[in-house]
């Protein structure tokens, strides 16, 4: 008996909310931080069947009758948060068998069911880019979700454009997490690891060529390479680079690799970005910056600074933020830019940053990133100022559906932690992994 | 030994002054720069003014002044109270607080660069060493140190990590000083062991299990009971003894003043038989002297209850195993990390011993999968003795800055008062300092933080340090 009633109990939750993307929402009463345009106090945003059908002040937005009303007085609404890095859902790229691994793709090993997911959720963010980690010169296709809620299979996540193909990248790294001093095929030193991946390219457009000189002569067409096949992608600009890199000297080589093979590209990390900020903005190249509470823990990092997003900001360079969860807690992302302000830069370009900068890194820009209108119902209420310890994220909502809501209980848990907060999660150090024997 | 040390500290000032004085008065152009920067860097009085001003002892003062002279604070109160006099430096900031006191840490053995050559936190050949000694492994130069110093950081509880069973011992430093002896306030404040998953050792290797760990542990300190024990009757022997010798030969018994010296941490234990020991010789009576090991020493001097244990335990049945060995031994411990501590808050209240409790931001997983963000503001409710800590990090990054913690404390259900506690009073009081640091009061040593807005902010600043009546720390960071 109780098993009926709570299955009617679901049956009505659901085809409640499945209406309620059908219905317009409106959210009205709070300050507006649009990222796109200037903030609106007491603002209006509206939505429709997963869209933003309408953003501005109470004044000019027209209300339907049929409307469905929150009022959000005191809040902040702002965009569902970008991340541009990220480990979450448990997911491994590459093994140990070769330094680099273009054909290993991230689709195949994410646990749609991870607790991490539901805590990326709670911490703002609605859309990630979930890598595979920097052990390697490229350990495989990297996957850009959405953090949509009842994920059953990791297809629910995806990012489909309207040619049905998913959208992802792939993880390239140079520095010492690469490096191997057993030898083996993984590289010793710095000049290899770039020699290495030069290799591959050379081959992967030798392979472009070779299919573009058999034509429609399927005869002459070279036997499926998985890994030249996705190599082909960068080259071709329809899969962008994100390259882990953290010294000065390396973020050149990335720079020099960049303007050899012509991919898209978006600086990883970059922690000594404040030494190269000009160099990286003459290449026309982003950055994805991360903030950590203190310098070190590995040599590559000795030189980070809080002061890179202003450095970065300064030259005229796109910067956007990330997690790197394991390493930052998603819980706390919107932290990284108040850190970043902190030290210099901007608010404005900071929730920038976290924000619409971090789409165009995952050209998604016409999708997600800012409140305007035709653009995917993600954004975020906050209970103050985005850039204050004492703000907490209230809701996030994803494509027009609430996914996280902190008074709901069971959400509370993901966000403050608590028994049973992380059941599943499996502890996943990125950028470092002592079976595979790299060097710190 | 801290009392020695000072003075040869001043001895040795004073030469270095004399020194660059004779060469001084040799170039008047040298002369002018060095009364420039004399009357800037050694300015022992200094009046510190801020709009608010944090004393944590009572409520904070608006528009308040802070006097520091020679090395302690000389007055606080509010700016009408106390009058500056004309010769005092003026530092002026938005909000004043007592210099911060990191719980626990392992800064200055744990270098920034995570290279094995400045990693001296863990010493992996045993799982039982208390007879390593913090001072022994402390760089006052590592780069952390300055880091969190920029943060307001003034005092440290730092040592050998929470990884093994029995790690090492601790010590408690400010964050400025030359040498590690100059930078430590107590060279020896508790011995490093941890519970639970943290220090299992792996490969057939002991301890394997939760429950060898607490094995071992007893048996390590029923050992040092036993020993206690034997040294106790031996003295009384030999007091006795002596006596019987002093009144035949005239010897002044103070040579026979086995009585420990708690202020010196190698002189904590029974003396050994001195030569001018009459009885140095006697085999019967040295073979029921302890044997002078030092790790023996140490877990002696545990049972003697001189220092705490200080338990590293995430799980709440390593809590409860923690609580355990502390009453049967009637040991002092301080609960260290304590994930789980929001599940047993009535068992951990009962045993009255007080928690530093993990960084309010500390990693979810493995024995942490349950910690909580309120666990702070949990055990305030309940009415437990608790600070915070920074923790131990092993990879990046490689230290947390207990200030960001208190600052995320605050914002998961602590009021601003009591997670600024958390890092100053209340900390001082956990780490015996209480008379000493963690409040800005008559008396206490001249440390403070200073602010350009609400501490805990993101986006406000540190914009400077003092330590001891000295600026060591102007960065505004």
């Amino acid at each position: 008996m109780k098993g009926r009633i709570f299955c009617i109990f679901v049956f009505l939750a659901v085809s409640i909310s499945a209406f309620g993307q059908q219905k317009p929402i409106a959210f009205v009463g709070a300050r507006i931080i649009p990222v796109v345009g200037q903030p609106i106090e007491n603002g209006i945003l509206l939505i429709q069947n997963g869209k933003i059908t309408a953003v501005g002040d109470a004044r000019t937005v027209r209300l339907s009758s049929d409307v469905q009303t929150f009022d959000l007085q005191s809040k902040t609404i702002m965009p569902g948060l970008v991340d541009s890095h990220s480990h979450i859902g448990e997911g491994a790229g590459a093994d140990g068998s070769s330094p680099i691994q273009p054909d290993v793709r991230l689709l195949d090993s994410l646990n749609p069911r991870a607790s991490s997911l539901q805590r990326a959720q709670s911490g703002g963010i609605t859309t990630v880019n979930v890598m595979p980690g920097s052990g390697h010169l490229n350990s495989g296709q990297t996957l850009y979700l959405k953090l949509r809620d009842d994920a059953k299979t990791v297809e629910d996540l995806l990012i489909y454009d309207k040619a049905g193909n998913y959208a992802g990248g792939i993880k390239f790294a140079n520095g010492t997490n690469s490096l191997r001093s057993g030898g083996g095929n993984f590289p010793g030193s710095r000049s290899k690891s770039a020699a290495l991946v030069r290799e591959q390219f050379v081959k992967a457009l030798d392979y472009r060529d070779k299919i573009r000189r058999a034509g429609k002569d399927v005869s002459k067409m070279p036997a499926r390479d998985l890994a030249l096949e996705t190599l082909v992608e960068v080259l071709d600009g329809k899969r962008t680079v994100h390259f882990h890199t953290h010294r000065h000297d390396d973020i050149m080589t990335v720079l020099r690799l960049q303007k050899e093979f012509g991919f898209k590209v978006v600086l990883q990390h970059v922690s000594e970005a404040w030494k190269v900020a000009d160099e990286i903005a003459k290449a026309r190249v982003p950055s994805s910056i991360i903030l950590i509470d203190s310098p070190g823990g590995k040599l590559e990092t000795v030189d980070i600074k809080f002061e890179n997003g202003a450095a970065l900001e300064k030259s005229g360079a796109l910067v956007g933020f990330h997690t790197d969860d394991y390493i930052t807690d998603s819980r706390f992302f919107l932290r990284s830019a108040g850190l970043a302000v902190r030290s210099g830069m901007s608010r404005e370009k900071a929730l920038y940053g976290m924000t619409m900068a971090n789409a165009m890194m995952l050209d998604l820009q016409n999708r997600v990133g800012s409140l305007e209108v035709g653009k995917d119902a993600d954004f975020i209420v906050l209970s103050g100022e985005p850039l204050s310890v004492y703000t907490h994220v209230l809701q996030t909502w994803v494509e027009g559906k609430k996914v996280f809501d902190r008074s709901d209980a069971k959400d509370f848990l993901t966000a403050v932690g608590g028994f049973g907060a992380s059941s599943d999660r499996f502890i996943h150090i990125d950028c470092f992994d002592d079976d595979l024997g790299g060097q710190k | 030994m801290i009392k020695n040390f000072s003075t040869a500290k001043t001895q040795r000032r004073r030469e270095k002054k004399r020194n660059l004085f004779m060469n001084l008065l040799k170039n008047p152009l040298r002369l002018c720069v060095f009364a420039v920067i004399f009357s800037f860097t050694a300015h022992a009085q200094i009046a510190v003014r801020g709009e608010t001003v944090w004393t944590m002892a009572g409520e904070p003062i608006s528009n308040g002044v802070v006097l520091l002279n020679k090395g302690k604070i000389e007055a606080v109160g509010s700016a009408n109270q106390i009058k500056i006099p004309s010769n005092y430096r003026v530092i002026s900031a938005k909000v004043v607080t007592p210099g911060l006191i990191d719980a626990h840490s392992v800064i200055g053995l744990a270098g920034h660069m995570n290279q094995p050559h400045e990693q001296m936190q863990i010493e992996t050949s045993s799982p039982m060493q208390p007879e390593l000694r913090a001072i022994d492994a402390y760089n006052p130069e590592e780069k952390l140190i300055e880091w969190v110093r920029s943060f307001g950081v003034t005092t440290v509880h730092t040592g050998h990590a929470p990884a093994a069973l029995v790690s090492g011992q601790t010590m408690i430093v400010k964050t400025f000083g030359k040498t590690a002896d100059e930078a430590a306030i107590v060279p020896m404040a508790m011995i490093a062991v941890t519970l639970g998953e943290s220090s299992l050792a792996g490969s057939g290797k002991s301890p394997g299990t939760r429950a060898k760990q607490a094995a071992m542990l007893r048996a390590e300190l029923i050992k040092a009971f036993e020993a206690v024990r034997k040294a106790d009757s031996a003295r009384t022997d030999r007091t006795n003894q002596n006596n019987a010798n002093n009144r035949n030969a005239g010897n002044n018994p103070a040579n026979n003043d086995n009585s420990p010296n708690v202020s010196n941490p190698n002189s904590m234990l029974n003396n050994p038989p001195t030569p001018n020991n009459q009885n140095a010789g006697n085999q019967t009576l040295t073979s029921a002297l302890p044997a002078t090991d030092l790790r023996g020493e140490m877990m002696q001097t545990v049972t003697r209850r001189r220092i705490p244990l200080l338990i590293t335990a995430h799980r709440a049945q390593d809590i409860m195993t923690a609580i355990r060995l502390a009453k049967e031994f009637n040991i002092r411990i301080i609960l260290d990390g304590a994930s789980e501590a929001h599940l047993v808050l009535d068992e951990i209240k009962a045993s009255g011993f007080p928690v530093i409790v993990h960084p309010t931001m500390y990693r979810a997983g493995g024995e942490t999968e349950n910690l909580s963000m309120e666990n702070a503001s949990k055990l305030k409710r309940a009415g437990i003795s608790f600070d915070l800590q920074s923790g131990y990090e092993t990879y990046v990054p490689k230290t947390r800055v207990v200030l960001f913690e208190a600052g995320a404390a605050a914002a998961n259900g602590l009021s601003m008062r009591d997670a600024l506690a958390t890092i100053t009073i209340d900390a001082a009081r956990i780490l015996g300092l209480d008379r000493r640091i963690g409040s800005l009061e008559k008396g206490k040593d001249a440390d403070l933080a200073m602010y350009d807005g609400d501490p805990f902010e993101y986006t406000t600043h540190c914009t400077g340090t003092i330590i001891n009546g000295q600026v060591v720390s102007e960065i505004v960071r």
